[in-house]
């Protein structure tokens, strides 16, 4: 089968010029990227950036204004509503709120069994057995899986969450700030173990945080966003070593840790995406803004292989 | 049914932790509340006695004996006699029976199909445009109007009091099911739900349902007592369910010409119906008091 190794070779998941407005608000703005199998992708920014958007773009929770997302080959936005909701057993998600996303009336056996049930994937034995392995891979005790969410801490029902996400073998998982509602001391075990897990399932993942420490734990390619679309992109290294957007630069250096005197503090906040600055969206708070930014936007370049920035001076 | 939404202490999020809420069931909950156990108390002895008019009170409710007219409560006649001499003790206990039924059927009805509808309306805002302009049309004339224009019309009949009731009923209900599910159509756990690919008929059973069923329950109860008064409302202008049954309304009607020569005819099936309607009330307030905590500790 030619074609099948040529899908073998090609990225599990592929974003082209996506777009998505609510009424006048353009939420996201022309993103694109790839991302290759068994690989993590990050997404980073601040709250209001689309970050959140794109991922339910992804996942086709919402319809794109435009652009295509193809997974696996396929463009996923062509899909009949059966189809899509067949191909959802190979992509899963995991979501922010650990108290909102459980539905409080099913048992943890219930909740971690369901994409099983629903995608019909072996029998009733199968699918008990399998939230039996998930349960204990998840570190909590097989006792859990008659109880309700409701008996269960942040930290641990997010664990059920990253169960759930497993339970049909995906091969894509999107984790929207899955830990961000967490406890600091709770966030390091959850990110720990959905680590682990990533590594021992080979899934791919597009990881969303607002948190750069998190995501460089996580993630293998990295990239930026502001109000709605990537502004720089690249290799986890070089976004940590040479960063090359001034937005990319403030964030690393306003992470904790930094020293106090070398920070780069932005002033203002993000716009409000109703109103995006003419020219480059970040003129209006970067340090380094000459005329041209205000006027024109930045085109996006490569700076080295892999590597792309979205600013006139990099 | 039971409450299980209340989050734990965030402050306690030790990811070892165990933490156990214990949420009584809602049956225990509404024992300890004593509004709800008295009310349920008066409905089970207007049903019984309704059930049982028979061994109760005694069957042929309807019969004319002219030589016990206006007889005062006795022991014998423990509601007294009406115009006729007919025993109103038996009258209250067999009307029960009907006003009862009729509430009951009105109610299962409307609700049922306000849960439908309301599920759709919530769910789908094309459906949502379409039904709700339809009840705003409903609602924009006083239902007990509106249901003795089509009695008024079908003529009256247990048949016909119950349909025209059920629709009228339905537009309240719709929209109180349609606001919860608004609600809780934003809840992550639905776009979870999607997310994994549950279909939409499991949503609607396994998530929604379920995390509207309180409000539909007190909902019930409010139009349980609306449907029994309006059914007696219209029979009392003789617009119910005909002359050849009894009801509470009905016996109302016959005995408004006697109310100062013999007021215990009017009194017993008027106290009957204000305690039914009256514990229905309390039990949907009690209801709501213990289904959703937030809202009793706000009052």
């Amino acid at each position: 089968m030619n074609a099948h190794t040529n899908v073998e070779a090609a990225p599990l998941l592929a974003v082209s010029s996506l777009s998505k407005r609510f009424g006048d608000v353009n939420a996201v703005r022309n993103v694109s990227f790839e991302i290759e199998r068994g690989k993590t992708f990050g997404l980073v920014g601040e709250s209001g950036s689309g970050k959140s958007t794109v991922a339910r773009l992804v996942l086709r929770l919402l319809e794109p204004t435009t652009g295509a997302v193809h997974f696996d080959g396929q463009d996923i936005g062509l899909l009949n509503a059966s189809k899509l909701r067949s191909e959802r057993q190979h992509m899963q998600m995991i979501f922010q709120d650990p108290y909102g996303s459980l539905n409080p009336r099913m048992t943890v056996e219930e909740i971690i069994a369901e994409p099983m049930l629903v995608h019909n994937l072996g029998t009733v034995k199968d699918r008990k057995a399998t939230a039996e392995r998930l349960i204990g891979e998840v570190g909590l005790p097989k006792s859990s899986l008659s109880r309700y969410p409701h008996e269960f801490s942040g930290g641990q029902r997010q664990r059920i969450a990253v169960a759930r996400a497993l339970s049909t073998r995906p091969t894509f998982i999107v984790a929207d700030e899955p830990v961000s509602a967490l406890d600091v001391s709770v966030q390091a075990q959850v990110l720990n173990l959905m680590c682990d897990l990533r590594d021992q399932y080979q899934t791919t993942m597009l990881f969303i945080s607002h948190d750069l420490r998190v995501v460089q734990f996580m993630c293998d390619v990295i990239a930026v966003m502001y109000l709605g679309q990537i502004v720089e992109q690249g290799p986890r290294q070089r976004i940590y070593e040479v960063p090359s957007h001034p937005y990319t630069r403030a964030l690393l250096s306003s992470a904790p840790g930094t020293d106090r005197d070398k920070r780069t503090v932005l002033e203002g906040e993000i716009p409000s995406a109703h109103n995006v600055p003419k020219g480059c969206a970040f003129c209006t708070r970067c340090p380094i803004a000459e005329n041209i930014c205000r006027e024109r936007a930045p085109q996006t370049t490569q700076v080295e292989d892999g590597h792309s920035v979205a600013c006139h001076f990099a | 049914m039971q409450d299980r939404t209340n989050p734990p202490n965030p402050g306690l999020d030790g990811d070892d932790k165990e933490i156990v809420v214990v949420t009584k069931p809602v049956w225990q909950r509404l024992l300890a509340n004593p509004t709800a156990v008295i009310s349920v108390l008066c409905l089970m002895v207007l049903v019984l006695g309704s059930v049982f008019a028979n061994a109760v009170a005694g069957s042929d409710p309807l019969r004319i004996n002219p030589s016990i007219r206006f007889k005062p409560p006795s022991f014998e006649f423990p509601f007294g006699t009406d115009n006729l001499g007919r025993d109103m003790f038996k009258i209250v206990l067999h009307g029960g029976k009907t006003s009862l039924l009729v509430g009951a059927v009105v109610t299962i009805i409307s609700m049922t199909v306000a849960t439908v509808l309301g599920l759709l309306a919530g769910y789908y805002r094309r459906v949502d445009m379409f039904l709700m302009r339809f009840v705003d049309g409903l609602m924009s004339f006083p239902a007990i109007v509106l249901a003795t224009a089509m009695t008024g019309y079908l003529g009256p009949s247990v048949g016909t009091v119950v349909t025209s009731l059920s629709i009228v009923l339905i537009a309240p209900s719709l929209r109180v099911v349609r606001g919860q599910v608004l609600v809780v159509r934003e809840l992550q756990m639905i776009e979870a739900a999607r997310a994994v690919g549950v279909p939409t008929m499991r949503i609607f059973t396994k998530y929604i349902l379920p995390a509207v069923s309180s409000p539909i329950l007190v909902q019930a109860s409010f139009i349980f007592s609306a449907a029994i008064l309006s059914e007696a409302a219209l029979s009392f202008i003789g617009l119910g369910i005909g002359s050849e049954d009894i009801s509470w309304g009905n016996a109302l009607t016959e005995s408004r010409n006697y109310v100062s020569r013999a007021p215990w005819i009017v009194m017993f099936p008027g106290l009957a119906l204000m305690l039914a309607i009256l514990a229905l009330n309390l039990l949907g307030d009690a209801l709501r008091d213990v289904l959703d905590p937030k809202l009793a500790r706000r009052r």
